[in-house]
């Protein structure tokens, strides 16, 4: 199953947690606020996913199924 | 193609004959009261239950008048077949501040509104309908002496004033604003008619489209493409703004030339209709405008030398990234700087901003001082490669919209106004300037919007 | 010198230390605050490790007091409070304080499934934990005025006061009142524009 992040940008106050965690799909943009792929998450980067997911203070994260 | 409807409507006045246009608005001289309209139109044709008349408003090909377009049937279809007990909202938050169509439509002919919100409201098994609108102006009271004369009414009707801003019609605000929030966006999905007011499907629809349902459903599709292309059938109401800078409300077809809605700026046709009424020459539309604004602050600048070969449809305005929106022309007159006009704009569109978002809340306001500081003159030798870039930052990253629309908005005034730009940046104006035509209101003073992010800590 | 009561009392301070350290970097995270260049995710990761190694501390806590046979105190009176015959007060509070900590860590455990507002609302007990646990520490041993026992209070105390006083004096990012216009007003202010020349 292809899962893709997505940011509720409400929530997100720019932590930046998940930049830190998951450098391979996320960047910080000049105000702190997260760049997320819209590409599907690799299957070796999925822990990675979670882990960021679950670590957002802000609970602004999610990995929900693409399309 | 017309299926026939399931029961019998109400009894139902004929057709009007002979002229088509006006549809929404009154012909000089008549009156909208209570009376006069079940003369002209006769009583509400409910249907008897719900989802009866949907198919009608699928066939008739009626799309949403709010400025997204999007199918109504379907739309309606939607929400009647979602998850729990729907609920009907008429919205009239017209923030657009160049846009009058919603306040005009509810000053003048408000029976044919509360018509459609009636039937909106059955159609999809609502028990009860919200009317959610920015009362001044007149509306206010011409919404209440309309309800009192209703009596008939089967679905209760409930009036909720908007707080005036320009976000406030968007349909998750409005959801919000009616759940006793603040009235500003939210995040989504789920999308309102999956989950709206108390996470039931809820239909937020332009009181334009329901006051075109409340004709469709006496008069029947094939009365409603009479008009209009065949893509795009029917009519719609739209705002033009010119020379006069009053804005004139018109019920015009889809298809109408682009030149003669610019051609009756700043002239008043009376009777609610272009008719023969302000057909200019091209030349003179050249020469006395330099530009256009179509579809409202989220819509795109079109140049005067564009206009003589488009027309008022999605199809012919999409070849050049532009969109009729919510009705929404505003002629720039030659003599006034189409940059210092969008400056403003782009200001009113920073300060409009929820400020829930961070890509909007930093980029929205740094846009705005950067084209503000080109528009005098005075912008740095970077303002293009910043602007491009904050652009590129704020599209598609927000919970609303805003950003996206704004952006819309900026790309066209660098666009059109390209030439310009040149002269701007050597610290130099081509026109002369004079007052400006776009209205920019200010935001209301003080703590206009409680913030929604203090009940976080 | 009663082994089990031993380990309660240091089993005790550990969980009252891992509880400040808890507070400490919750504040830090929810005020968005870097610490030097420590990668915000150490922050996150040693408030929750924290909690988790709580949550055993104080396992071990109970169990020694339960097993100790000096003390007539039960499983039960762990999370009933005020029910033990063993200076019922001090020990509720304790029960007070372990089930306010269930709570919050059975509703962290769940955070990506239940509201957030339950969640945020629950968390804000942690405020009301920390005092009470403090107190229970107070009221139940017989070493509190000894210098470990005054160290260890004292140090935890002045942390998490200074923690909170801390957060109230920082505004939260973004500042809820910086809407556009704000902003604008600010970024103007910071840039001074000269008059257009035609």
């Amino acid at each position: 199953m292809n899962e893709v992040l997505r940011v509720d940008r409400i929530a997100c106050t720019g932590h930046g947690v998940c930049a830190e965690l998951l450098p391979e799909r996320v960047q910080l943009d000049e105000w702190g606020y997260p760049l997320v792929s819209s590409e599907p998450v690799p299957a070796d980067l999925v822990k990675h996913a979670r882990r960021a997911v679950s670590d957002c203070p802000a609970l602004a994260l999610r990995l929900v199924p693409s399309g | 193609m017309t299926r026939p409807t399931a029961t019998a409507a109400a009894t139902r006045a004929p057709a009007p004959a002979g002229r088509t246009l006006p549809r929404l608005l009154l012909p000089a001289g008549e009156s909208g009261t209570a009376g006069a309209h079940l003369r002209r139109h006769g009583a509400v044709p409910y249907r008897g239950g719900p989802g009866l008349l949907i198919d009608t408003v699928e066939d008739s090909g009626l799309t949403g008048r709010g400025g997204a377009g999007f199918p109504t049937g379907r739309k309606w279809r939607a929400v009647a077949t979602g998850k729990g007990r729907s609920v009907v909202v008429g919205n009239a938050a017209e923030g657009e501040p160049a846009s009058a169509k919603d306040r005009t439509l509810l000053i003048t002919n408000p029976h044919l509104v509360l018509d459609g919100l009636q039937l909106a409201a059955e159609a999809v098994g609502a028990p009860s309908a919200t009317l959610f609108l920015d009362g001044g102006g007149g509306v206010r009271e011409s919404v209440a002496v309309a309800l009192t004369a209703r009596p008939q009414d089967r679905v209760p009707i409930t009036v909720v004033e908007a707080r005036v801003a320009f976000l406030s019609g968007e349909e998750s605000a409005v959801v919000d604003a009616l759940e006793g929030g603040v009235g500003l966006p939210t995040s989504t999905p789920p999308r309102v008619f999956e989950r709206g007011v108390g996470g039931r499907p809820t239909l937020v629809q332009n009181i334009e489209t329901l006051a075109q349902v409340a004709l469709i459903a006496r008069y029947g599709p094939g009365w409603f493409r009479s008009v209009g292309t065949s893509a795009e059938p029917g009519s719609m109401l739209v705002t033009v703004t010119g020379r006069s800078r009053v804005p004139a409300v018109y019920d015009v077809a889809h298809g109408t030339a682009l030149s003669v809605l610019v051609g009756s700026a700043g002239s008043d046709g009376g009777d609610g209709s272009l008719g023969s009424v302000g057909v200019f020459a091209r030349q003179a539309v050249r020469h006395e405008v330099s530009a256009v604004l179509l579809g409202g602050y989220h819509g795109t600048w079109v140049s005067a030398a564009d206009v003589p070969r488009l027309a008022l449809t999605r199809e012919s305005l999409g070849a050049i990234g532009a969109s009729p929106g919510a009705g929404v022309v505003v002629a720039l007159p030659a003599s006034i700087c189409g940059l210092v006009e969008s400056a403003r704009v782009l200001r009113f569109l920073a300060e409009a901003s929820a400020g829930q978002c961070g890509p909007c809340l930093n980029g929205l306001p740094r846009i705005a001082l950067t084209f503000g500081a080109l528009s005098a003159g005075t912008a740095t030798s970077s303002a293009l490669d910043d602007l491009a870039r904050w652009s590129g930052l704020v599209v598609g990253r927000g919970a609303c919209h805003h950003p996206d629309g704004s952006m819309r908005f900026l790309r066209s005034a660098l666009t059109v106004f390209a030439d310009e730009v040149d002269v701007h940046l050597t610290g130099r104006c081509s026109t002369p300037g004079g007052v400006t035509v776009l209205p920019t209101p200010a935001p209301r003073a003080g703590r206009a919007w409680p913030a929604r992010r203090a009940a976080r800590s | 010198m009663n082994p089990l009561w031993v380990l309660s009392r240091a089993t005790g301070f550990v969980s009252l230390l891992l509880l400040t350290v808890i507070m400490v970097v919750g504040v830090l995270v929810t005020r968005q605050q870097q610490v030097g260049r420590l990668p915000r995710f150490v922050l996150v990761g040693l408030h929750r490790n924290a909690a988790l190694l709580g949550v055993v501390f104080i396992a071990l806590h109970i169990a020694a007091v339960v097993y100790d046979p000096y003390v007539s105190i039960n499983w039960i009176d762990a999370v009933i409070p005020f029910r033990s015959s063993y200076r019922p007060l001090w020990v509720g509070l304790g029960a007070v304080s372990l089930d306010i900590i269930v709570a919050l860590v059975v509703t962290s455990l769940l955070r990506a499934r239940i509201p957030a507002k339950v969640w945020r609302g629950v968390h804000w007990a942690a405020y009301a934990c920390w005092p009470i646990a403090l107190v229970h520490g107070l009221g139940t041993g017989d070493d509190t005025t000894r210098p470990l026992g005054i160290a260890v209070d004292a140090l935890s105390t002045v942390a998490v006061l200074l923690a909170v006083v801390w957060r109230l004096r920082t505004p939260q990012q973004p500042e809820p009142e910086v809407r556009a216009a704000t902003l604008l007003a600010q970024l103007e202010a910071s840039r001074p524009t000269e008059r257009v020349t035609r």
